[in-house]
C-alpha cells in the first residue's frame, strides 16, 4: 500500500481534530475525502505531509512510519502537497514557484517545467509574472504544476475547485484525471463532491474527525447519506453549482463555521 | 564655504557611511524576512566582528607604528575582512542558537524573543567591555596617499574607495545570492510562506541558520570597514545598529534592496544634514527623515516584503 493511516488522532492544543482516522491510497489510484467544513480534511491532508504530528496513531508511507520523517524530506520520497488556498508564492514569479516545487532535486526541472507548461498552456504565457497578481484559476494550476515539478508518485489535492469558476473547474478536474492516467495516486480532498466522485475509484467520509463511510465512488454516489448531506440532492435535480461559495455544499449542521441565518 | 561647494564631497562621505550602514541593515532585514523578528542583537554581531576584524589586522602590522601600504595594506583588509566575517558568522550562529533557538522551540510569544535579544545583547556588550577594555581601540590609517582621485571636486582617498568598494562588492554579492541561487530561493520562500515552503521541501530551521550566519558575515565584515575609518569600542554597536535598523525599516523591513537603498540614503540625509545644519544634529535629522518617510509610507520606500525586489 502506497499509503496508510492508521487510527491517526491529532489534536490542536486541547481541541481534537482528528479522533482515529484511518484510510488507505494504493499506487496509482484517485481516493477522494469528503466531509463538511472542519471534518478534519485538510487536518488529515496536513498530517500525511508531517505538517501536524499525531497524538496517537500512524501515518505510513510504502510501509514505513513516518513519524520520525521530517515534513520537508516528504516530498523527495514522493509526496507532494497542494495546500488549500493554493499558497503559490506572491512575489515569485510563475517560473520562480514552478522551479520551488523541483528545489530538493534539481535534474530534471528544465523537462518538467516544459511538461507542466504543455498541461498548463496558461501559466506558460504568464511566465514571467508574480504568483501574486495570478486569477484564482491561474494560482491553482500554478500550485498543482507547482506540485508535478517534484515528480511525485502520491499528490495531496486540498480543495483545487474551491471559489473558482465551473468552467476552470472543469478543467482542474480534467488535470487531476490526466495526472492520474500517468501513474500518480491522488488523495483528493473536495467540497464538490460530485465531481470528485466522478473521477475517484474511492472515498471516504470524514465527519467531526472520524470516517463514517468508506466505500468506492460508485457506492458513495449512490449512498442515500452521502447524496442528501454532500450532493445537495433535496436541493432538486440540478448539478451543484461550483461557482458558489464552498459552504452552500455542506450540510448545515456541522462545526463553528455554520452560518448564523 | 557653501552647501553647494560642499555638496559632492558631503555626497562622497554620506555614501561610504551609507553603505556601511546597508551592510549592516542587511542582517535585520534578511532575519526579519524569514522570521518576522527584530533582531537587536545585531548590533553586537556587528561589534564582535569589528573587534575580530580590527586585531587580526593589528596582529600583523609591524610594531613600529607603520603601515606596510599598497599592497601590504590591501592584503591587511583581506585578512581584517576575513577575521571580521568569521567573527561575526559565529557571533550570529552563537545568537541564534543560544537567544532564539530555544524560544522557538517552546513557540514562545513575540515578546520572549524581544527580551532574550536585549539579554544577549547587554551580555555581549558587557563582556566585550570586560574582555576588550573600555577604551577605544583603533586601527592606523591603511593607506599613506590621501586623495586618489577627485570627483566633481570631491576628495576620494583610498580608504573611502575601498571601504566604498568592498561594501558596494558585498550588497552586490547578497543581492545576487537571494535572486540568484538556490540558497536565496530557500531564502525568499520561507520568507513568503514557511509551511508551503516545507511542502517544496526546504528545510526551514537550516534557512533560519544559514540566514543569521549570512547577517552575521556582513555585520562583521562592515564592523572591520566601520573599524578601518572610526574605531572599535565595546560600546560601538548601538548607534550604527539603530542606525541600519533604521536604514532597513526606511527601505522597507524584510525588503533586501530596500535595506541597500535605505541604507545609502540615510547616510547621505546624514552627511547633507549634519553640514546644513550643525554636526551634532546628524543623529536628530537622521531619524526625524525616517519618522517623516514612515509617516507617509509605512511600510517603508519599497514595502515590505522579502524578494519583492530581488
Amino acid at each position: 500500500m502506497l499509503l496508510t493511516l492508521t487510527d491517526v488522532e491529532v489534536a490542536y492544543g486541547a481541541v481534537t481534530a482528528l479522533r482515529g482516522v484511518s484510510l488507505e491510497v494504493a499506487e496509482g489510484e484517485i481516493v477522494t475525502l469528503l466531509g463538511a467544513n472542519g471534518a478534519g480534511k485538510t487536518t488529515t491532508l496536513r498530517t500525511i505531509s508531517g505538517l501536524l504530528r499525531p497524538r496517537a496513531g500512524e501515518v505510513r508511507l510504502d510501509g514505513c512510519s513516518l513519524s520520525t520523517i521530517p515534513a520537508h524530506d516528504l516530498v523527495a520520497r514522493g509526496v507532494s502537497h497542494v495546500p488549500e488556498g493554493r499558497r503559490v508564492f506572491p512575489s515569485m514569479s510563475v517560473r520562480e514557484n514552478l522551479l520551488m516545487g523541483a528545489y530538493r532535486d534539481r535534474r530534471h526541472a528544465r523537462a518538467d517545467l516544459d511538461r507542466v507548461l504543455a498541461l498548463f498552456p496558461r501559466l506558460g504565457e504568464r511566465i514571467g509574472q508574480a504568483g501574486g497578481t495570478l486569477s484564482g484559476g491561474e494560482q491553482q494550476m500554478l500550485a498543482i504544476g507547482r506540485a508535478l515539478m517534484s515528480r511525485p508518485r502520491l499528490v495531496l489535492l486540498d480543495e483545487p475547485s474551491m471559489g473558482l469558476a465551473p468552467m476552470i473547474v472543469r478543467t482542474i478536474f480534467e488535470v487531476i484525471a490526466e495526472i492520474n492516467r500517468n501513474g500518480v495516486a491522488v488523495l483528493l480532498v473536495e467540497q464538490n463532491a460530485t465531481s470528485a466522485l466522478r473521477i475517484a475509484r474511492r472515498g471516504y467520509v470524514l465527519e467531526t474527525g472520524r470516517v463514517v463511510l468508506a466505500d468506492t465512488a460508485a457506492g458513495l454516489l449512490a449512498d442515500d447519506r452521502v447524496r442528501q448531506a454532500y450532493l445537495g440532492e433535496d436541493v432538486t435535480t440540478a448539478p451543484p453549482d461550483t461557482t458558489a461559495p464552498p459552504d452552500t455544499t455542506a450540510p448545515p449542521d456541522t462545526t463553528t463555521h455554520a452560518p448564523s441565518s | 564655504m557653501g552647501f553647494l561647494d560642499q555638496f559632492w564631497q558631503l555626497s562622497v562621505d554620506g555614501l561610504m557611511v551609507g553603505s556601511l550602514y546597508a551592510v549592516i541593515a542587511l542582517g535585520y532585514t534578511l532575519v526579519y524576512g524569514v522570521l518576522q523578528l527584530i533582531n537587536f542583537a545585531h548590533s553586537e554581531v556587528f561589534m564582535l566582528g569589528s573587534f575580530g576584524g580590527l586585531f587580526a589586522a593589528r596582529a600583523l602590522l609591524p610594531g613600529d607604528g607603520s603601515v606596510p601600504g599598497g599592497a601590504g595594506s590591501i592584503a591587511l583588509v583581506a585578512v581584517g575582512l576575513g577575521a571580521g566575517a568569521a567573527c561575526g558568522g559565529l557571533a550570529a550562529f552563537t545568537l541564534e542558537r543560544v537567544a532564539y533557538r530555544p524560544l522557538r522551540r517552546r513557540a514562545a510569544p513575540r515578546l520572549a524573543y524581544l527580551i532574550s535579544a536585549i539579554g544577549a545583547s547587554l551580555f555581549a556588550v558587557n563582556l566585550a567591555g570586560k574582555e576588550f577594555g573600555r577604551q577605544n581601540v583603533d586601527l592606523p590609517d591603511l593607506f599613506h596617499n590621501g586623495t586618489v582621485f577627485r570627483l566633481f571636486g570631491a576628495a576620494v582617498s583610498t580608504q573611502t574607495l575601498v571601504i566604498f568598494a568592498v561594501a558596494v562588492a558585498m550588497l552586490v554579492g547578497l543581492d545576487r545570492l537571494v535572486a540568484g541561487t538556490r540558497l536565496g530561493q530557500g531564502i525568499r520562500a520561507v520568507a513568503q510562506d514557511a509551511d508551503t515552503a516545507v511542502l517544496m521541501g526546504v528545510n526551514v530551521e537550516r534557512i533560519i541558520i544559514v540566514t543569521f550566519v549570512v547577517g552575521g558575515l556582513l555585520a562583521g565584515a562592515g564592523g572591520f570597514l566601520y573599524a578601518m575609518t572610526f574605531n572599535a569600542s565595546y560600546s560601538m554597536g548601538f548607534v550604527p545598529g539603530v542606525k541600519a535598523f533604521t536604514a532597513a525599516v526606511l527601505g522597507g523591513i524584510g525588503n533586501v534592496r530596500g535595506a541597500m537603498l535605505g541604507g545609502l540614503l540615510l547616510g547621505l540625509v546624514e552627511s547633507y544634514g549634519g553640514y546644513l545644519f550643525q554636526a551634532s544634529y546628524k543623529d536628530v535629522i537622521a531619524f526625524g527623515v525616517l519618522v517623516a518617510i514612515l509617516m507617509i509610507r509605512p511600510s517603508g520606500l519599497l514595502g515590505e516584503r522579502l524578494g519583492r525586489a530581488a
